[in-house]
């Protein structure tokens, strides 16, 4: 199963990359992400609550990180377990460029569900998938727009730059947990193919 | 309906070949049915059974910790709990039909121990007071698995990369091989193409159910909802629990479906049993329809390269084929029938002098195979019958003529077929005349007068006509018994050990009984399927209880007169073999007579009769479509369809007739919507009927079936031939011909089933990119 997508962001790269790394926009971006939680150098957790038709769970997701090329890409593993419900898996390459008036963010994942989520929920899962994705990016770019002005001055800036490097490091971190998140989101897109 | 009457043993009202309301139908549709979810008793507890979400993996632990401590629950079991009960064994489910040493090591284990192999694997069952917590314990056991490589299909499982049995070093367990003739045959006309048929199966209103119950104090252990073959499940459960058969009972409840899948042994019927003797309580279960897609037995996923030689003048020289079945995951009690009967039936009804055929058996981590009404053969006919239509354009000869050409024919009866190795078995067609068959069939569908519709396009949608020539087996032996009582009160009470899964077999066997006895259908009771009611009994499957079982109350008949005639002998001043029975059962001699009653003591008459063979029957038979496909949406509506088959003899029209409906909608079912589709890691995906799509009477509307008794077998004193998968047989290839016929314009065939609107719009699509040919 693979799935493959770009969405365009009216925000210069620097900003979409400070936005991501805001755990509290990200949280209310992804619809029923409860937490995001670093357990490791490279891992990170994230509690989800996710309905597939018939099957209701909380997910608990383990993300893991490499390749990365900041601020441009990297590579996200992911396993979602959603205990009796089900569970989820699979790889995602996600790529940001400056585009003109904004930034382009591609994604390209491949993704497993199993258990009782791909029995019962197979034929759901596009429409669960797409709606999740949707709600994401509208809620994402509604609060890029809202913090910060259209002129692209990124606000963040200063405080990047007098940021220690383990605190950047850390907020990278966060930020790779976050579209880990939206990993997840494009798995159970990604299942129905 | 063209049943043949019954002749030397009818009575005034003749019963056999009379169309008689089924005596099932009026209790089941006042709802006074019982099947296994109506029983309840004092005390009874529920199961769950946990079950593998992961398609092959090392299975690490099970913990149950949590689900022992949550309401209700009484007790959660594991392998390791069945191990140590059972003193070290773990049971394992042995092949019912066609056992070999070398298939034991695939046979499935009751409880998955050290590795699963499916998604659906049983790793636990958790009893408790209600169905509803034992699944919420069911969910909260946690199965730790360490997942391994996937062998999701047949050519993985050839890859040999990943196997599901490490120590055997292969997931190809072993190849049957038919042949007949010369191997290497050669023929002025060669054509070779591979087809495939999609994994489904046999999806029953009832689903699979028990109850368990252990009386301790006697030993025995009672089992209701027992199907199909209840003595071979009393016999392997007997094994499995370390308990003398007779020590058990297989009650047989209302069943509601059969078709092959319901009724094997599976897991369950040993876990549930085990449970309340451990407990010592009743424990029910009832699978809810993800479980009953996920764990009942599969079937029909079959692929084929396969190669006709012929003479110019479309006469077949040989068919010679390589196949491979996909298992599943372990070999079930009736895995063997279908890769079996592929290999043995591919050449149909036809005169074949020279076949090869190689069968193999694959493992895949996906749920195991068994049965499916018409197994192999509905399969093998979709193959046979496309190819056999594609040589028949390429050498220009009409798709009539050329099956008129190579059919058996009655003079070459009984006919040698290819021989199946490795467990040998000679096999030969009974009788009957197979090109009767299909000219009935072209004519009653008027194809002559269709036939300039092929291909045509008419308001958009392209009209094909298509047609199929099948045998059907039937009548699997060894034997059957029947024992019929004759009480005081002039009732004949019939036991058999045939079973009934919804069949209408209660009626039938009164109506056999009532000419064999020259005794109202109304004073005939017919009791069937239970332990408690025969010693041994042979069940219900490959057709075989109207043959085997109805040829045994035939001569139980035999018997109980002759007990007559022995009482009555005295009474009459007479020697018994001058006593002539009568209509009624009413005893003569001399002017005077008795009637039954008067004979009859405290205990009743009792007469035991049985029947024994190794012949099987073959009905037989001819099916034409006639579809219109659009182009645009690849739907295909189907405008006619019609089986002409011939089953030796009717016993009943109207139960032969449902036979024959309800088995051709089930193959269209397999030809256009049925499909349990997994994905590439093993992945069950078809958990529901939203996602299973089943036929519904309004999807298929215009089906007919005529069916004749015009040629008795000789194999048997009924003449009766197995008539319960025939309808199904011959769906694929004939539907299949007719969509590419249809399509011929576009130059693309069908090689492949289900025909879903996206396969059809596929093909179509495919056409206009690269050229094929049809």
């Amino acid at each position: 199963m693979k799935l493959a997508g770009d969405r365009f962001i009216p925000r210069e790269q620097a900003v979409v990359w400070a936005a991501l790394n805001d755990p509290a926009t990200l949280r209310q971006s992804i619809q029923g992400c409860e937490s995001l939680t670093r357990i490791g150098t490279n891992e990170f957790q994230m509690m989800m609550l996710a309905a597939i038709g018939p099957v209701r769970a909380r997910f608990n997701a383990k993300l893991t990180m490499s390749e990365v090329q900041a601020p441009t890409s990297y590579v996200l593993t992911f396993t979602g377990n959603g205990g009796a419900a089900g569970f989820g898996s699979g790889k995602a390459h996600v790529q940001l460029e400056p585009q003109s008036g904004g930034t382009r963010m591609r994604y390209e994942a491949s993704a497993q569900v199993g258990g009782k989520m791909a029995q019962v929920g197979s034929r759901l899962v596009q429409g669960v998938a797409e709606k999740l994705s949707e709600q994401f990016f509208t809620s994402f770019v509604a609060q890029v727009e809202a913090n910060s002005p259209p002129d692209g001055a990124p606000q963040s800036g200063p405080h990047e730059a007098a940021t220690s490097p383990a605190d950047r490091w850390y907020r990278q971190r966060r930020v790779w947990a976050a579209v880990g998140a939206l990993a997840l989101v494009v798995m159970f897109w990604a299942a129905s193919h | 309906m063209n049943g043949k009457q019954s002749t030397k043993e009818s009575f005034a009202a003749g019963a056999v070949g009379r169309a008689v309301e089924r005596f099932e139908d009026v209790r089941l549709l006042r709802g006074e049915g019982k099947f296994v979810d109506d029983l309840h008793r004092e005390g009874m507890l529920h199961a769950a059974v946990v079950r593998s979400a992961v398609p092959h993996g090392r299975l690490i632990s099970v913990d149950t910790a949590h689900a022992i401590g949550m309401p209700g629950v009484r007790a959660v079991f594991t392998a390791e709990d069945v191990v140590r009960v059972l003193g070290g064994r773990m049971p394992t489910i042995p092949l019912r039909l066609i056992p070999m040493p070398e298939l034991v090591p695939f046979e499935q284990p009751v409880l998955a121990r050290d590795k699963v192999r499916y998604v659906g694997d049983p790793v636990a069952i958790v009893i408790a007071d209600s169905a509803a917590q034992a699944e919420d314990a069911a969910e909260a056991v946690l199965v730790d698995i360490d997942p391994l490589a996937s062998v999701p299909d047949r050519h993985a499982a050839c890859r040999n990369e990943s196997l599901l049995f490490e120590a055997h070093g292969s997931n190809l367990p072993i190849t049957y091989t038919a042949s007949r003739g010369d191997a290497d045959a050669k023929a002025p006309y060669v054509r070779r193409e591979k087809f495939s048929v999609q994994r489904h199966t046999a999806v029953s209103m009832e689903a699979r159910g028990l109850l368990a119950e252990w009386d301790a104090a006697r030993g025995m252990l009672t089992v209701a909802g027992a199907a199909k073959v209840p003595f071979s499940t009393r016999r392997t459960l007997a094994r499995c629990m370390d308990l003398p058969e007779d020590c058990i009972e297989m009650i047989e409840q209302d069943v509601g479906g059969g078709f092959g899948v319901r009724g094997e042994f599976y897991p369950e019927d040993f876990l549930v049993p085990f449970a309340a003797r451990q407990l010592g309580r009743p424990v029910k279960w009832i699978e809810d329809r993800r479980e009953n897609l996920l764990g009942s037995n599969h079937s029909r996923e079959m692929d084929i390269e396969i190669e006709l030689a012929c003479e110019k003048d479309g006469r077949m020289v040989a068919l010679r084929a390589t196949a491979w079945v996909d298992m599943g995951a372990y070999l079930r009690t009736s895995g063997a029938i279908p890769p079996r009967t592929l290999a043995q039936g591919l050449s149909g009804p036809y005169d074949i002098p020279n076949v090869h055929i190689d069968v193999s058996m694959s493992l895949t981590n996906k749920a195991p195979v068994g049965t499916y009404r018409g197994p192999g053969r509905f399969e093998g006919t979709f193959f046979r019958e496309r190819l056999m239509d594609m040589a028949a354009r390429d050498l220009g000869i009409d798709p009539v003529e050329f099956r008129r050409r190579n059919l058996v024919k009655v003079s070459q009866m009984p006919y040698q077929i290819a021989t199946i190795r490795p467990v040998e078995q000679k096999e030969w067609f009974d009788g009957g005349d197979y090109g009767a068959a299909l000219e009935r069939c072209v004519t009653e569908f008027g194809w002559a007068a269709k036939a300039h519709l092929q291909g045509e396009r008419i308001n958009g949608r392209y009209h094909g006509l298509g047609l199929a020539c099948f045998v059907e087996g039937g009548a699997a032996g060894p034997r059957e018994n029947v024992r019929l009582e004759l009480g005081a009160d002039g009732l004949v009470s019939l036991f058999t050990g045939s079973a009934n899964v919804g069949q209408g077999m209660e009626t039938v066997c009164a109506q056999i009984a009532s000419d064999a006895l020259a005794l109202p259908m109304e004073k005939i009771r017919v009791f069937h399927g239970s332990t408690t009611l025969m010693k041994a009994g042979f069940g219900a499957f490959h057709s075989r209880c109207v043959v085997v079982g109805g040829s045994a109350i035939l001569d139980a008949a035999t018997h109980l007169k002759a007990a007559l005639c022995a009482a009555a002998a005295a009474r009459l001043g007479c020697t018994a073999d001058a006593v002539v029975i009568g209509d009624h059962l009413v005893a003569s001699f001399n002017g005077k007579t008795i009637a039954p009653e008067e004979l009859v003591g405290a205990a009743p008459i009792t007469a035991e009769g049985t029947f024994e063979s190794h012949k099987h029957t073959y009905a037989y038979g001819a099916a034409a479509a006639h579809v219109a496909v659009d182009p645009k949406t690849g739907h295909v509506e189907l405008l006619d369809y019609l089986m002409v088959e011939d089953v030796g003899r009717v016993i009943n029209p109207l139960t032969m007739h449902g036979q024959a409906i309800g088995g051709i909608m089930q193959g269209l079912g397999g030809a256009f919507l049925e499909h349990l589709v997994y994905d590439d890691q093993g992945q069950f995906l078809s958990g529901s009927l939203a996602d299973y799509l089943l036929p519904s009477a309004t999807d298929f509307p215009n089906i007919r079936a005529i069916v004749t008794g015009d040629h008795p077998s000789p194999n048997n004193p009924l003449g009766a031939k197995g008539g319960g998968d025939g309808g199904v047989v011959p769906v694929g290839g004939a539907v299949a011909n007719a969509v590419s016929a249809a399509l011929s314009s576009f130059g693309v065939g069908v090689h492949s089933l289900p025909m879903s609107p996206a396969h059809i719009w596929k093909l179509v699509q495919s056409s206009r990119t690269e050229a094929r040919p049809a």
